[in-house]
């Protein structure tokens, strides 16, 4: 137990993230109405991607972007979730599954295209498989482009959402290094 | 490519690794890389009676509307009959005619953070009698992407095929460009790309043994092998620009050197991983509990990968060999005594030693090449060209194969083969052998990609 104590004392003070405050008056203004505070749950969907998306997505929750700690987190039950987070291409085979998603989700209710892919199509854009990106089949409030976005931009896109829908945050959370 | 009649087509012996059509053949891939093919006659040719034949008769026919006669398997495969608002009809699920049975369907949205794809269970209590996958919901129409594009611009969607497998895919893709083009590699990009596919490996081995264990409800190996990964990713962004370095390997060879610093970061990675290896691997064999949920779970007997011809570890587990970095080989390979780890045991337990196995591996590797690295230019620029070429490579997953015509410099036609496309009935054979418990963990160490065969 010693050598986990020092180890953590010797571990680094990693650089605590807040959101583009930019992007947070944005947000207030589209869906600060919404008032669903500082605690969201999300579901995702893939609607045709090529996994990439998933793994950086997956990524947002290891021990070193640790999304949870914003309050953050994954639901499987669209029932119990706040934002729909889409990643990938809105392929016809999906559009009705997408959407169904979407209905099943108590209101308000916040969409997140994740990927190039879901802004508005990526590489996939005219493909006649698909209906473009996530914006294709539902509204979206908050983009979050990249082919795959790092796991890094993903969270900060995320907490502007957390920032827009709550009162602001007393100081950012002190954070470490994992090692 | 040999052209064969239809006796002779239908008569050939051998591991079967693909099948697709263009408007006049239809080709046959076997190991370690024949090609044969016979001619359509009225848009049809004879069906193969290979194990693994059947998916691929099922996307000819809905990417290009071509007949295999005599096949037994005509469901479709990635066309879903949908109409302008996205409906269509619910395809029926066959349930075996034993009283109690009932079907559990899961998917196509999964509760993980995966893919889509719908699985029908008929179970009876508990037990799984029998699993049918219905894919095709990642279909994003890539192979008509990928036609009438330079091979330079090509690349982009081979990339994005099976974004897990990036690297591997986009050599594959690459080797087959070059064959086609007569293109010889520089050196160092080939190292380069050596470097990159054995990275990927690691990022995959290390994640998903976690995900398996984590499932089994051990979330501190899920979150050390996570945290192995990010560092894997994060010095693959170090080194080359891009944490699963998509869009690196192009036709010609690579699209950027790497980074100062960045073989610095990739072996440091490698150590953090080496170091804590051993002792990850202590607690997934000295756990009963852990032990108890993977060992005779899911188990693909080697009778069954051989008919499959299955790759990579799906196959290594189960008593097969193969491994493309050896047969047919490519470089560099050839200079590095590769070790291959195979078991027989087939179970979940022997596909997640495989990979353990693995990971010592690919870390000589890549410290090997990193210092060995040719000097010589990365990339030499594709010319416009004609031809045709396959290619592949071994992705984390197995043999990734790529079927290219190139026609005065443009892509005229285009086949891709994942390993998955052989993977997903031995899951489905799998998974009726488990309780339906068990099959997240099956499922997960056999992991076939969705967007990989969904082309
Ligand atoms: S945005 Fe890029 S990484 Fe994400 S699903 Fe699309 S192609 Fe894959």
């Amino acid at each position: 137990m010693w050598k986990t104590v020092a180890k953590h004392l010797l571990s680094r003070a990693a650089e605590a993230r807040t959101a583009d405050p930019a992007v947070v008056q944005s947000l207030r203004e589209k869906v600060g109405a919404s008032k669903l505070g500082r605690s969201l749950a999300i579901r995702h969907v893939s609607a045709g991607s090529c996994n990439a998306c998933e793994l950086e997505l997956r990524a947002t929750q290891n021990l070193v972007h640790d999304l949870t700690q914003y309050g953050l987190s994954f639901t499987p039950s669209p029932r119990h979730a706040d934002i729909l987070l889409v990643t990938g291409v809105s392929g016809k085979n999906m559009r009705e599954a997408l959407l169904q998603a979407r209905a099943a989700m108590p209101e308000p209710a916040l969409v997140v295209a994740v990927g190039d892919c879901a802004v508005d199509g990526g590489v996939f854009k005219g493909s006649p498989a698909i209906c473009g990106g996530a914006g294709g089949v539902l509204p979206v409030d908050l983009m979050i482009a990249g082919c795959p976005p790092s796991p890094e931009r993903i969270v900060l896109g995320l907490l502007a959402l957390v920032e827009a829908n709550g009162a602001p945050a007393r100081a950012a959370m002190p954070r470490r290094e994992p090692r | 490519m040999i052209l064969l009649s239809h006796e002779d087509w239908k008569a050939r012996q051998g591991r079967f690794i693909a099948l697709w059509t263009d408007a006049r053949h239809a080709y046959a891939l076997y190991e370690p890389g024949e090609l044969v093919a016979v001619e359509l006659v009225d848009n049809a040719y004879p069906a193969l009676t290979h194990a693994g034949a059947g998916w691929f008769q099922r996307l000819a026919y809905d990417l290009n509307g071509h007949k295999a006669i005599g096949a037994t398997d005509t469901r479709p495969a990635i066309e879903h009959s949908r109409d302008a608002e996205g409906r269509g009809p619910w395809p029926e699920f066959k349930t075996p005619e034993i009283e109690g049975v009932h079907q559990v369907a899961v998917g196509p949205i999964h509760a993980g953070i995966i893919e889509p794809g719908h699985f029908r269970f008929s179970v009876v209590g508990e037990k799984v009698l029998k699993l049918e996958a219905r894919l095709g919901y990642t279909h994003k129409g890539t192979l008509g992407m990928i036609r009438g594009k330079s091979p330079r611009l090509a690349a982009r969607f081979a990339a994005r095929v099976s974004g897990d497998a990036t690297v591997a895919h986009s050599i594959a893709y690459a080797r087959a460009a070059e064959v086609a083009l007569r293109l010889e590699v520089p050196g160092r990009a080939v190292y380069l790309r050596a470097v990159m596919a054995e990275l990927e490996r690691l990022a995959n081995h290390t994640s998903d043994i976690g995900a398996i264990a984590g499932d089994a409800g051990f979330a501190f190996l899920d979150s050390r092998f996570a945290l192995a990964r990010e560092r894997i990713c994060a010095a693959s962004a170090a080194a080359f620009g891009h944490r699963l370095m998509m869009d690196v390997v192009i036709p010609g060879g690579v699209a950027g050197d790497i980074g100062t610093g960045g073989a610095v970061a990739i072996l440091d990675a490698l150590d953090a991983l080496e170091a804590e290896l051993p002792s990850l691997k202590r607690v997934f064999e000295d756990y009963a509990s852990l032990q108890d949920r993977v060992v005779g779970t899911g188990i693909v007997p080697p009778a069954l990968a051989a008919a499959y011809a299955a790759g990579g570890y799906a196959g290594r587990a189960s008593g097969q060999t193969h491994d493309a970095r050896l047969l047919p080989g490519y470089p560099p390979y050839e200079t590095f005594a590769l070790y291959v780890p195979v078991e027989r045991d087939g179970d979940v337990a022997a596909r997640i030693r495989i990979r353990l196995a693995e990971i010592p591996e690919s870390i000589r590797l890549i410290r090997d090449m990193l210092h060995s690295l040719p000097d010589t230019p990365i990339a030499i620029a594709p010319p416009t060209g004609s031809g045709g070429g396959l290619g592949v490579a071994e992705s984390f997953r197995g043999p990734v194969w790529y079927w290219l015509r190139i026609e005065g410099g443009v892509i005229a036609d285009v086949f891709i083969a994942d390993p998955s496309t052989l993977h997903w009935p031995l899951l489905e054979h799998a998974a009726a052998t488990a309780i339906l418990a068990d099959f997240p963990l099956i499922n997960k160490s056999i992991n076939g990609s969705y967007s990989g065969v969904d082309l």
